[in-house]
């Protein structure tokens, strides 16, 4: 990093999409808009997720990446190469599949060593360079197997194994852990994450699991309707997501739309059905924008509070034990539902379902998602 | 108690066929057995006695009482094989790259076609073999086309010689060999050649190291389903071949029908069947080694 060691550049992009545009007609007739004007850059080593509801344009644009599918408009760079018209099997990146697709007919050695095979590397090194590969996903003594003698998570190993084996610049992954249960699902996350950091190549991983794309990235791509609602590292998401459909599909948390009004010192969001939020000083007035409520935001309010906080007066509807916190579900004046779930819980925990109680929060921490263009 | 009942349940239901096969199959073979080494009669029928030179006169010795040495059926054997070989090639180079572009298809279009394919069952194998010798004699649609074009003076030569019965055997078999073909490149997953695009194989790579071990056991079915009745077949030697190209199926039916020596034909039968055994023994064995992993 300080130039003394030949390290990589971290600022030069290996993968960069460039205005994408992918259109598929519709069964039903009518055009689909997979990729809308999308534009991305995926720096060396990152770990990149493209998150987004099934349908939002992310399969497509990783395919778009390995060469599956031909891009309408736009281009795809690969290491400082134009990928237009190039087929995938010459492209330096390599993907593993959602459904592994693995070779049925071939053992596990041979599926690794596909890759090299075809490149026709000698015996001997293909065997080692097998033979580390599958040490390092720790499947030594499997190499016999035929895929349909493994578990799923071997099956997922193998598929890692096969990808990387061509030391690819980027490695595609197209929800890799989505076939498995939870427990393994979550080692795996680990595993690929220190994986990643091992071999020091760029994972452009695509998930519709918002846990999956906090807990491993270094960069999360929300995508929705073929467009890219934000880019950055997770933590930004979620405590300053973009748009409302950001703040939605990220974490637990409660949405108040209105305008908000003054007086300066102490701005409040007034809702079209008469509530009113304290939000942070500074906020524009008269701008449309969207609160967001996060339950660990809210907590009992004291008896007298202070111009730092905002109020709100709610009716208990339920408490959720939830191991180490407990989580409150609550109605407020105009039926919606806020969900608080205090650090400690000890002054709410008195109250049955059907009590009324009061809430309070400080008024900088909640997300204030200001609208770009009013009346929309 | 759950087993016995489930053997009693599965005895019943595999009675008839047993009973059927055991009567009308296995029945007639051993009669044939046996006829093949008895002696035959002087005027159709059998004599009662052990007799081997059946199966020394198909191999060409010969039986002092009756003829010289003359490998002349053993010559008809191989030649039907070779035409049976023949065939299996021509089918499977001609089914081949059709299905994999049929299973491309919308399915809509894929179902069309795989009808349009068994359309030919529908009208007798004899009527269609007979279009074929309007197609193919000297002042038949093909010779005059070629003629009206001008590409050719004379008439071609082609009815009444190996290259009409190959034709004809091509044409009766080629649904045998492509449908088994199809369902097997049917079911083939297309994300595993986009898993070898991916993995750097080049088009040919891939069809060599996925499509095509992964389709042999439907090449292997096409084969078989094609080679058994090519190697037996009398049909269409007879049509399309006149009495020029004589195969072992015909031979057969002359034995019995003609010359009444039930003995020779039972063991010309017996030898096509043992033919049939070894050679299927042999495919099975190398495609079964590399297809029995799909």
């Amino acid at each position: 990093m300080n130039g003394e060691e030949q390290t990589p550049d971290q600022t030069a992009p290996i993968a960069e999409v460039r205005g994408a545009v992918k259109r598929f007609a519709a069964p039903e007739g009518g055009v689909i808009t997979a990729l809308d004007e999308i534009s991305l850059k995926v720096r060396m080593g990152e770990f990149v997720t493209l998150l987004g509801p099934s349908g939002c344009g992310k399969t497509t644009l990783l395919r778009a990446i390995s060469g599956f599918e031909e891009l309408d408009s736009g281009e795809v760079w690969i290491a400082g190469q134009r990928m237009t018209g190039v087929p995938p099997h010459r492209r330096p990146v390599n993907t593993v599949f959602q459904s592994y697709a693995l070779f049925p007919h071939l053992n596990v050695g041979d599926n690794v060593g596909y890759g090299l095979d075809v490149a026709g590397v000698p015996r001997r090194e293909r065997d080692n360079r097998v033979g580390e590969v599958l040490e390092r996903i720790s499947l030594v003594g499997f190499e016999r197997r035929k895929p349909n003698q493994l578990s799923g998570g071997q099956r997922q190993r193998v598929a890692l194994a096969r990808a990387i084996i061509n030391r690819p610049n980027l490695l595609l992954l197209d929800e890799p852990l989505s076939a498995l249960d939870r427990n393994l699902r979550q080692s795996m996350q680990l595993e690929l994450k220190s994986l990643q950091n091992d071999l020091g190549i760029c994972f452009l991983f695509v998930t519709h699991d918002q846990e999956e794309a906090l807990t491993m990235s270094d960069q999360v791509v929300v995508l929705n309707n073929g467009r890219i609602e934000q880019v950055g590292p997770p933590e930004s998401h979620y405590h300053r997501p973009a748009t409302r459909f950001v703040a939605e599909f990220i974490g637990d948390g409660s949405l108040f739309s209105g305008r908000v009004e003054g007086p300066i010192e102490d701005p409040v969001l007034a809702t079209d059905d008469g509530l009113r939020f304290a939000v942070g000083r500074g906020a524009p007035i008269g701008r449309k924008a969207t609160l967001l409520l996060r339950p660990e935001h809210l907590q009992a309010a004291p008896a007298e509070p202070d111009a730092a906080l905002g109020v709100v007066d709610a009716t208990l509807q339920q408490t959720v034990f939830l191991g180490a916190t407990r989580k409150f579900v609550c109605r407020l004046v105009n039926g919606a539902t806020v969900i608080a779930s205090p650090a400690g819980a000890e002054a709410l925990s008195g109250i049955a379902p059907g009590g009324t109680l009061r809430l309070a929060y400080h008024r900088d921490k909640p997300h204030l998602i200001l609208e770009t263009h009013d009346g929309a | 108690m759950v087993l016995k009942s489930n053997t009693r349940r599965l005895g019943y239901l595999l009675g008839p066929t047993t009973l059927f096969l055991g009567i009308f199959f296995l029945g007639p073979l051993a009669v044939m057995f046996v006829y093949s080494f008895l002696e035959p009669g002087l005027y159709g029928g059998v004599e009662w006695n052990f007799y081997h030179w059946n199966y020394g006169r198909i191999l060409g010795w010969a039986d002092s009482e009756w003829e010289a040495f003359d490998p002349v059926y053993a010559e008809i054997f191989l030649r039907s094989v070779r035409i049976a070989l023949t065939n299996v090639a021509i089918t499977l180079v001609l089914c081949y790259p059709a299905a994999l572009w049929v299973s491309g298809l919308s399915p809509r279009r894929q179902t069309l076609i795989v009808f349009l394919i068994t359309l030919p069952f529908f009208v007798s194998m004899v009527v269609r073999l007979f279009a074929w010798v309007l197609i193919l004699r000297p002042s038949g649609f093909l010779n005059s086309s070629l003629i009206g074009l001008g590409l050719i003076s004379e008439p071609i030569d082609i009815i009444f010689t190996e290259t009409a019965v190959l034709i004809g055997m091509a044409y009766i078999l080629l649904p045998f060999m492509f449908l088994p073909i199809y369902a097997s490149v049917e079911k083939l997953d297309r994300v595993l050649i986009d898993a070898s695009s991916d993995l750097g194989g080049s088009p040919r790579q891939t069809f060599l190291r996925v499509t095509l071990p992964l389709t042999l056991p439907g090449i292997a079915a096409g084969s078989m389903l094609v080679f058994i009745p090519s190697l037996g077949n009398f049909i269409v030697p007879d049509i399309l071949g006149g009495a020029k190209v004589l195969m072992i199926g015909n031979l057969v039916e002359q034995q019995f029908l003609s010359a009444r020596n039930w003995p020779f034909g039972s063991a010309l039968s017996v030898m096509i069947m043992i033919v049939m055994f070894l050679l299927i023994l042999i495919y099975l064995r190398r495609v079964g080694r590399a297809g029995q992993n799909g």
